[in-house]
């Protein structure tokens, strides 16, 4: 039954990250898409974490982490490319 | 144009703190449970280069003075000189050691010289990751 349920919940999530594709893919403006693979990221984590229960290990929360971050960094400096068309300045006070 | 970002620069002097401790627990935990010195390594370049988004090249400079090219023989070192232990020992070339001792606040812990080996493998890819980083984020 929890097995049942959890599969269930993958479903449902692999349908909202084909939702998400389909807005990278289609998505009218750069900014579009850098939400959409945000949000792809954070749907992963979710599919890891339900297949983490569903293997019933703790070998996965470490990635949970890690992946938080590295969707977090990506997406800040995609989002300063997208403001300064720099992503590392050497002096901000110039 | 100057632009405000004080909400980044807000949540990244929070923030890179957590994954520095992140790095920190995934280097330590390497013996026993998932991570390593390679991921450890990756995670505190990451949030060097959070704090190098945020603010720019040279406050992190002035943060952490350190030449990353040095950092990559300081770990190059650190690994052949945990390998040259046990040649010094009389036995083969990276043999390994460990032992049970009891640390003041710790108390009983198992020290293995592996970790040393990893400490070196840490040095080496946050230096190799901050030489790609900056030689290539200071090309005007």
């Amino acid at each position: 039954m929890f097995q049942i349920i959890i599969a269930i919940a993958l479903v449902c999530i692999s349908l909202s990250m084909l939702g998400l594709i389909y807005r990278v893919i289609k998505g009218p403006s750069i900014p579009d898409r850098v939400i959409a693979l945000d949000a792809l990221g954070i749907n992963l984590i979710a599919v890891i974490a339900l297949v983490s229960i569903f293997l019933d290990t703790y070998a996965f929360l470490e990635v949970i982490l890690l992946l938080g971050i590295l969707a977090f960094i990506g997406t800040v400096a995609m989002a300063k490319y997208l403001e300064k068309g720099v992503i590392i300045e050497h002096d901000r006070n110039k | 144009m100057k632009t405000n970002d004080i909400i980044l620069q807000t949540a990244t002097k929070v923030i890179a703190f957590v994954i520095i401790l992140f790095s920190i627990r995934l280097f330590f935990s390497g013996h026993y449970y998932a991570g390593g010195g390679f991921v450890g390594g990756l995670m505190t370049s990451a949030a060097l280069v959070l704090i190098m988004i945020a603010f720019d090249m040279k406050t992190v400079e002035w943060i952490l003075p350190i030449n990353y090219r040095f950092l990559i023989g300081i770990g190059l070192l650190t690994s052949v000189s945990t390998g040259l232990i046990g040649v010094f020992m009389g036995d083969p070339f990276l043999t390994h050691y460990f032992g049970y001792f009891d640390l003041p606040i710790l108390g009983k812990t198992s020290l293995h010289t592996a970790a040393l080996f990893d400490l070196g493998v840490y040095f080496v890819v946050v230096g190799v990751t901050m030489t790609i980083i900056k030689s290539i984020g200071e090309s005007e």
